[in-house]
């Protein structure tokens, strides 16, 4: 420690990191390698035996040489670190130049331990007494022990910058192949999981490896080959989201989880617009998919629609659209020429009025338009065409349900409003709102239509909304008050700051963890405001630009940081080289 | 000054003055921070606007630019009455640059000149999201005007670098050309070599001049005295919000009132440096 003084002086943080993984990894620096090696190994062999004595626990991890869910991922974690020793010392050393092996290492190490410890524990709890787990569990900890020491004790090289990787390009598109095969086999999987326990393991060992590759460095590259090969990873994304009913064979209990999903990251989608490129804080969004879903269930065959005209559902759709953007343009005109704060409160309200509204046009204090709280009941399956939303359909041997019906309607809703959302940032009207974020008394100044483009961003999200808003009603077969309440509103903007404020792959995230957490674990459904309250408190604390940062919003909430301003600079070169060449 | 007047009730719209304000004038509730000011831009010409700090220029400045709206006088740009409105000031072809810089920091060079073609360009939602030739042809002639404008500016080099990583020079630069892109027929600079050392200022100057060749009227403020009398065509001081002497850098250098009010104390600093 005396040796580094000076350093601590100046860098005092980083210092006492770096200092304690050396501290720890000095002594065993000379085999540091082999321990590594061995460790996964026996991290790996631990996972073939028994964990524990009765299979009641975890899924089943009773059975020697039949490895279940949780022993599996840690075979996964062994080959990931065999991998990463070997591109630290090996035949992949060329691979090591790019990423950051002995990090990585470090990373999943102690990622490991953590996780060996937790599920010893687990079953200690859960079968009640350590005695009943088996030496499997123990040899595997101690390999993920080892697997830590040995990680302590490797030196982290400089090494090159995946940015400037150049891949044959075949290898490159395989790569995003690859990765989206993983994202559709790993969600098929993770769903059939019934397990509540064994599937927050899945969850968090997703997010350590995940963690791991970030800082190996590898999603640096993701990032780029993403972007010189954007076709090719939106054809695949398109054709991963279009298979994945096929993988859950007529399962309905899935599918009816993915729509809700679809429904709900679409709404999102479209919410990120009015929040993520226009900055306008909309805290009633679910009001407009609201308007949507009643315009659908008035004009349906439901019994209790209240309108007798039965028209083609596009033109519903239009309709729907059409009159949640009028809402838009009413709430937003007087509001929207007045500083931020006061938009978000009038949203806000307008949100409640619209659900104390829609629970009294029953005829009595109104117009006999949405039956009051009873809500219109009974909304029939879609009919387009000859085709039926509610039967179900054989395709290729797989049976394709009525949720799946819904979920390829709504895989086109969400693919316009993602071409919408693109396309808008990546235009005039795009940079228009990034200027009004950036200074908007500098771009009224430059000539920027301010007023009227952030009038545009609140009725175009509304209008999307609105949209999906009808399809919404048909899919949840009634359409009632109460499910559009104001948390629903700010369940939907915290999928949007949880993901990623203005990117498009945050906010699918975004919604889909707060969609499927509480559907898959019963804990999560009953303390959800605790817990999505929490993680959006320490999101802010250490990422506020969301999972998924969207450059300029990175900038945006960093301004100080000239260092990430210079790396911004400096992959936004790289990305304008490939574009050239 | 009243032959000056005298040329404008002539109103002839070709050699018509560019800019005509006149009696402008705007408080704060008991504070008149400019008191009846008038002041006349003539085509092709540089004005330079001085005056002691707190005198009131760049509170002229947003009268003038519809940032703020004069509580009275009335401001002409080629003959047609400016509303009190930023963006119409910029449509009818006055652009300005700040005191203290305003790019958008978080976007590139580039992209800050391309907001600033905004209100020189008319794809709207549906184009933008359908991407049919017209929007393709547009973008594409923005990106090539932006591009010609930094390399104007001498930005060329740096148009992917973020507005806010470059040196405070190249940030000045960048802010005359985003206001060069809305096509103005009047420019007016804001301070424009505040923080320059010589070179940089010689720079700026040689800029200026290529601007007003290029068929531009400009007015700059400035407290760089050398600069603004070897750069302007006429000189205008504001002394606590009023029109103190208006001529030609000569004039008003001699002026006794201009020393009196202005340089005196200056003055004195200046020959020391001398």
């Amino acid at each position: 420690m005396s040796t580094s003084t000076d350093i601590e002086t100046t860098y005092a943080d980083d210092a006492e990191k770096v200092s304690l993984w050396d501290r720890i990894g000095r002594p065993v620096a000379p085999f540091a390698w082999p321990m590594v090696l061995a460790g996964a190994v026996i991290l790996a062999a631990g996972c073939f035996l028994s964990w524990s004595y009765t299979d009641e626990v975890l899924g089943d991890l009773s059975i020697d040489f039949y490895p279940g869910a949780v022993q599996n991922l840690m075979i996964i974690a062994a080959v990931l670190a065999v991998i990463f020793a070997l591109m630290y010392r090996g035949p992949f050393s060329r691979l090591g130049e790019w990423l950051a092996s002995a990090t990585a290492l470090r990373v999943l190490g102690l990622g490991t331990t953590v996780f060996m410890a937790l599920v010893i524990a687990l079953i200690g709890v859960q079968a009640g007494g350590l005695v009943n787990v088996m030496p499997g569990a123990w040899i595997s900890f101690v390999g993920a022990v080892l697997i830590l020491l040995g990680a302590a004790g490797l030196t982290p090289r400089a090494s090159k910058d995946p940015l400037h990787a150049h891949l044959p390009s075949w290898l490159e598109i395989l790569t995003i192949v690859a990765l989206l095969a993983i994202v559709l086999f790993g969600a098929a999987y993770v769903l059939d999981i019934e397990d509540g326990t064994v599937f927050s393991l899945v969850v968090l060992f997703t997010g350590l490896v995940a963690f791991t590759l970030t800082r190996a460095g590898f999603f640096t590259w993701v990032g780029i080959i993403a972007q010189t090969h954007r076709r090719v990873l939106m054809l695949g994304a398109v054709a991963v989201a279009f298979l994945f009913p096929f993988t859950q064979d007529g399962s309905d209990a899935n599918m009816s989880i993915a729509t809700q999903v679809l429904i709900f990251a679409s709404t999102a989608l479209g919410l990120n617009i009015v929040v993520g490129l226009a900055g306008l804080l909309d805290l009633g969004y679910i009001a407009f998919l609201g308007a949507g879903a009643y315009v659908g269930a008035m004009f349906s065959h439901s019994a209790f629609a209240t309108i007798g005209w039965k028209p083609n559902f596009l033109l519903v759709v239009i309709f729907g659209a059409l009159v949640s953007a009028t809402l838009g343009l009413i709430i937003g005109s007087p509001t929207l020429r007045v500083s931020g704060d006061y938009l978000a409160i009038v949203t806000l309200a307008f949100g409640e009025i619209f659900r104390l509204a829609m629970g009294n046009l029953d005829g009595q204090d109104g117009p006999r338009l949405t039956n009051g709280p009873n809500g219109i009941p009974a909304i029939p399956d879609l009919e387009i065409g000859s085709f039926n939303f509610g039967e179900t359909h054989e395709v290729f041997g797989i049976t394709l349900g009525r949720f799946a019906n819904y979920y390829f309607l709504l895989l086109v809703v969400a693919a316009i409003i993602i071409t919408v959302f693109t396309r808008l940032n990546n235009s005039r009207i795009g940079r228009g709102w990034i200027a009004i974020r950036e200074d908007e008394k500098a771009a009224e100044a430059m000539g920027v239509n301010t007023f009227g483009l952030k009038l545009f961003a609140f009725a175009g999200g509304a209008f999307l909304a609105g949209m999906a808003g009808t399809i919404k009603a048909h899919h949840d077969v009634s359409v009632t008050p109460d499910q559009y309440i104001f948390l629903e509103s700010a369940f939907l903007l915290a999928a949007v700051v949880l993901g990623g404020m203005g990117t498009v792959a945050g906010v699918l995230i975004g919604a889909t963890i707060l969609k499927l957490m509480p559907e898959k674990l019963r804990f999560v459904a009953d303390y959800r405001l605790l817990i999505f309250g929490l993680l959006l408190v320490l999101m802010m604390r250490f990422r506020p630009e969301g999972l998924v940062a969207s450059k300029r919003r990175q900038l945006e909430f960093h301004e100080e940081d000239e260092e990430l301003a210079d790396r911004v600079e400096e992959v936004h070169l790289v990305e304008e080289q490939e574009a050239k060449a | 000054m009243t032959a000056v007047d005298e040329t404008i009730r002539t109103d002839r719209p070709d050699d018509g003055p560019v800019l005509e304000a006149t009696g402008v004038t705007m408080r704060f509730g008991g504070l008149t921070a400019v008191n009846n000011v008038g002041m006349t831009v003539r085509p092709g010409e540089i004005l330079g606007l001085i005056g002691p700090n707190g005198a009131g220029k760049t509170t002229f400045f947003n009268c003038l630019t519809g940032m703020y709206k004069p509580t009275e006088g009335r401001v002409r740009l080629l003959g047609n009455d400016l509303p009190p409105k930023p963006r119409a000031v910029v449509m009818a072809g006055m652009a300005r640059t700040f005191q203290n810089i305003r790019l958008f920091g978080n976007m590139t060079a580039l992209e800050n000149v391309m907001v600033g073609r905004y209100c020189r360009t008319s794809s709207m939602a549906l184009t933008s999201i359908l991407r049919g030739p017209k929007f393709r042809r547009e973008e594409r002639e923005t990106r090539a005007r932006a591009q010609e404008l930094l390399e104007f500016v001498g930005l060329g080099k740096s148009s992917e670098h973020l507005a806010r990583n470059m040196p405070y020079g190249d940030q000045r630069r960048l802010e005359i050309a985003r206001a060069l892109a809305t096509e103005p027929k009047l420019l007016l600079l804001d301070e424009p070599t505040a923080g320059m050392n010589p070179r940089e200022t010689q720079q700026a100057s040689d800029l200026i001049f290529r601007i007003r060749d290029s068929g531009l009227a400009v007015v700059v403020i400035e407290h760089d005295m050398r600069f603004i009398f070897n750069l302007c065509d006429r000189v205008l001081c504001l002394v606590n919000g009023q029109v103190l002497v208006e001529g030609t850098p000569g004039e008003v250098q001699s002026d006794p009132r201009v020393i009196e009010a202005y340089i005196g104390g200056a003055a004195d600093d200046e020959e020391g440096d001398a």
